[in-house]
C-alpha cells in the first residue's frame, strides 16, 4: 500500500501551470467543436432533416398536429391476404403467413389539411403491416409512377423553387419551370402530371412504392423489386373531380359501407441492369410481375382519432426478408419523416379531434 | 495507512474505459444521425440501437461492480467544493448512463416501432404506443444526451486537472495499480 500523498510533487511554476491549463482547455474545446461539427451546428450548408421540414412548413404553412406533408387524409383498417408466390424470394413472415393485419392511410400530397381534393393529382396510400412475429413493414405509396427528383438535395432545391415570395405570398412563377429545366431527370414525372387528373375516389387508384427495395430469401439471395397496389374490383373513374370538391373521404366511407375494397399487391422483379438508386426512372414494361397477395380494406376511421394518426410511415421500417435499396431518397424519407413526426406528436393536443370525428360520420 | 485502496479495481477500470469509449462514440453517432438525410442516417441508426442496449447492460454491470468493490478516497487536501462537485457529477454520470438507453427504449415503444437490434433480435415494448409520451421522451432523450456530453467534458477536464495540475494520484487510480 502506498500513501496517495507520498509521491513528492514539485510545485509547478506559473508558465508551466498556464501551459498545462491551456492544454486541458484545448482538449475540451476540440472535443466540443468536433461534436458541434457532427451535429451540424458548425456546418450551415449541410442538408438536414430539420432544414427540409422547415422548408415544407414555409411553403405550406403550419397546421399544428398534422403531418408536414400529405396532411389531408383518412385512416383505414384491414388485412393482407398472402398469395404465397413471394415465399421463394423473401423470408418475410408477411409472405408466409396466411393473413397479416394492417393499418393504412389515404392522403393527398401537400401540407394543407384543408386543401380541396381537386388541388393536385397526387394521392397516396401508406400501409403498416403488423407481422405475427412482432416485426412491421411500413410503406408509403403514391399515384405517380416515378418521383420528380432522384436525390434529397434536388428535392430541397425543388422546395425552394416553390417557396412563396414574402412580398406577394406566392412563389415566383418562373422558379419552378427553371428548376425543371435544370433537372432533366424530372421528365417522366412531368409527363405523368400532364395526363393525370385528380381522381374522384381513393378506391380507383393504383399506388406505387416508387423506390426500389430488395427481397431477401432464406438462402440470402437478393432480388431487386418495386411494388404497387392495383385496385381489383374498382374501375378507374374517367370523370375528373369537380373544382374544390371535398369528395374523397365521403366516397371512401360510402364504398366501405357496402363492403371491403381490394387491391392486388404487385411485385415487379428488377433485372441487374434496372436502376435501384434512381426513383425518377421507370423500369422496362416487360419485367416479371408477381401477385404477392391482396390488400383488403374494411373500415374507415377519421385521421385525427384513428389508428393511423400516430404512425410514422417510415419506408425503412422493414421486416427481415425485405431490405432498402441504394436509393438515396429512402434514407432521406426516413430521416425527414422522423423530424416531422416529432413536430406533430408534440402538438396532438391542438388537433380538432372531436370536429373531425363528427365530420366523417355520415 | 488505514487500508484504503489507492486505485480502482481492474474490472471497474476495464468497464470505465470501455464505456468511456462507447459512450463518446454513441454521443457522436446520435448527434450525427439526426443531422443527416444521407445513407449515413440509416447505418448510424443501425449502430445506435444495439450499442445503446449494450451500454444499458454495461452500466448495470458497472453499478454492481461499483457497489461491490471499494473505491480510493479523494485526496484529503482537496477543497470542499471540488470534492462535492466530484461526488455530484459522478451521481449525475451514473444517472444519465442508466437513463439514456431506457428513455431511448421507452421512446421507440411509445412510437409503436418494433425495437430491432439488428435484423433478428427484437426487444419487447416497455410502454404502450402514445404520441404525447413519444414527443416528451424523444425530447428528453435529446436534452439528456446533451447534458451527458457536458458532464463528460467536465469529467474529462477534471481528470486532466488532477493528472496535470494537482498530480494527486486521482487520474492514476483509474489508469493503473495492482491489488
Amino acid at each position: 500500500m502506498q500513501d496517495r500523498s507520498a509521491p513528492p510533487r514539485r510545485p509547478l511554476n506559473t508558465a508551466s501551470k498556464v501551459m498545462r491549463l491551456t492544454g486541458i482547455a484545448l482538449v475540451v474545446a476540440v472535443t466540443a467543436a468536433a461534436f458541434a461539427y457532427v451535429n451540424g451546428s458548425l456546418d450551415s450548408h449541410r442538408l438536414t432533416p430539420r432544414k427540409l421540414v422547415d422548408n415544407l412548413e414555409t411553403n405550406n404553412g403550419i397546421y399544428p398536429g398534422y403531418r408536414r406533408n400529405h396532411a389531408k387524409g383518412v385512416c383505414v383498417v384491414g388485412y393482407f391476404e398472402n398469395s404465397g408466390q413471394l415465399r421463394e424470394y423473401s423470408s418475410a413472415a408477411v409472405f408466409s403467413d396466411a393473413r397479416t393485419p394492417l393499418v393504412g392511410r389515404f392522403a393527398l400530397a401537400g401540407g394543407n389539411p384543408q386543401a380541396p381534393d381537386s388541388g393536385a393529382p397526387v394521392r397516396s396510400l401508406a400501409l403498416r403491416f403488423e407481422l405475427a412475429n412482432g416485426e412491421q413493414w411500413r410503406t408509403g405509396m403514391n399515384t405517380m409512377p416515378v418521383f420528380p427528383v432522384s436525390t434529397p438535395e434536388a428535392f430541397y432545391e425543388m422546395l425552394q423553387a416553390g417557396r412563396p415570395d414574402p412580398a406577394t405570398g406566392k412563389p415566383d412563377p418562373g422558379a419552378m419551370p427553371k428548376f425543371f429545366a435544370a433537372h432533366p431527370e424530372s421528365a417522366a414525372f412531368l409527363q405523368w402530371v400532364k395526363s393525370a387528373k385528380p381522381s374522384a375516389s381513393y378506391a380507383t387508384e393504383t399506388y406505387n412504392g416508387i423506390n426500389a427495395f430488395y427481397l431477401v430469401n432464406a438462402a440470402g439471395k437478393r432480388q431487386a423489386v418495386r411494388w404497387s397496389v392495383v385496385p381489383l374490383d374498382q374501375n378507374a373513374a374517367d370523370a375528373a373531380i369537380a373544382q374544390d370538391a371535398n369528395v374523397l373521404e365521403p366516397d371512401l366511407a360510402q364504398r366501405l359501407a357496402s363492403g371491403p375494397l381490394r387491391w392486388q399487391l404487385r411485385m415487379t422483379l428488377g433485372k441487374p441492369e434496372d436502376p435501384t438508386s434512381d426513383a425518377t426512372k421507370v423500369w422496362p414494361g416487360d419485367r416479371t410481375v408477381l401477385d404477392a397477395g391482396t390488400v383488403v380494406l374494411q373500415e374507415i376511421q377519421p385521421q385525427n382519432s384513428g389508428e393511423c394518426r400516430d404512425i410514422n410511415y417510415d419506408p425503412l421500417i422493414l421486416p427481415s426478408g425485405i431490405e432498402g435499396s441504394d436509393d438515396p431518397l429512402l434514407a432521406a424519407r426516413s430521416a425527414v419523416y422522423a423530424n416531422s413526426y416529432l413536430r406533430r406528436t408534440s402538438e396532438v393536443g391542438k388537433l380538432p379531434a372531436a370536429t373531425a370525428t363528427k365530420e366523417s360520420r355520415q | 495507512m488505514n487500508g484504503q485502496p489507492t486505485h480502482f479495481a481492474p474490472l471497474a477500470r476495464l468497464l470505465h474505459w470501455s464505456m468511456a469509449l462507447l459512450i463518446l462514440a454513441m454521443l457522436f453517432i446520435g448527434a450525427g444521425m439526426v443531422a443527416s438525410v444521407s445513407e449515413r442516417h440509416e447505418w448510424l441508426i443501425h449502430i445506435h440501437k444495439p450499442l445503446g442496449a449494450l451500454l444499458l447492460v454495461l452500466v448495470i454491470l458497472r453499478l454492481i461492480v461499483r457497489l461491490s468493490t471499494r473505491q480510493p478516497p479523494l485526496p484529503a487536501d482537496m477543497p470542499g467544493w471540488q470534492a462535492l462537485a466530484a461526488k455530484l457529477s459522478h451521481y449525475l454520470l451514473y444517472a444519465l448512463m442508466l437513463m439514456l438507453p431506457l428513455v431511448g427504449w421507452a421512446m421507440l415503444s411509445a412510437a409503436g416501432d418494433p425495437i430491432m437490434l439488428g435484423s433478428a433480435v427484437q426487444l419487447p415494448s416497455i410502454l404502450p404506443a402514445n404520441a404525447t409520451s413519444f414527443a416528451v421522451l424523444r425530447k428528453a432523450h435529446r436534452y439528456l444526451a446533451y447534458l451527458l456530453f457536458l458532464t463528460v467534458l467536465l469529467h474529462l477536464a477534471a481528470a486532466l486537472f488532477h493528472g496535470l495540475i494537482r498530480r494527486d494520484g486521482v487520474l492514476e487510480s483509474m489508469l493503473k495499480g495492482r491489488d
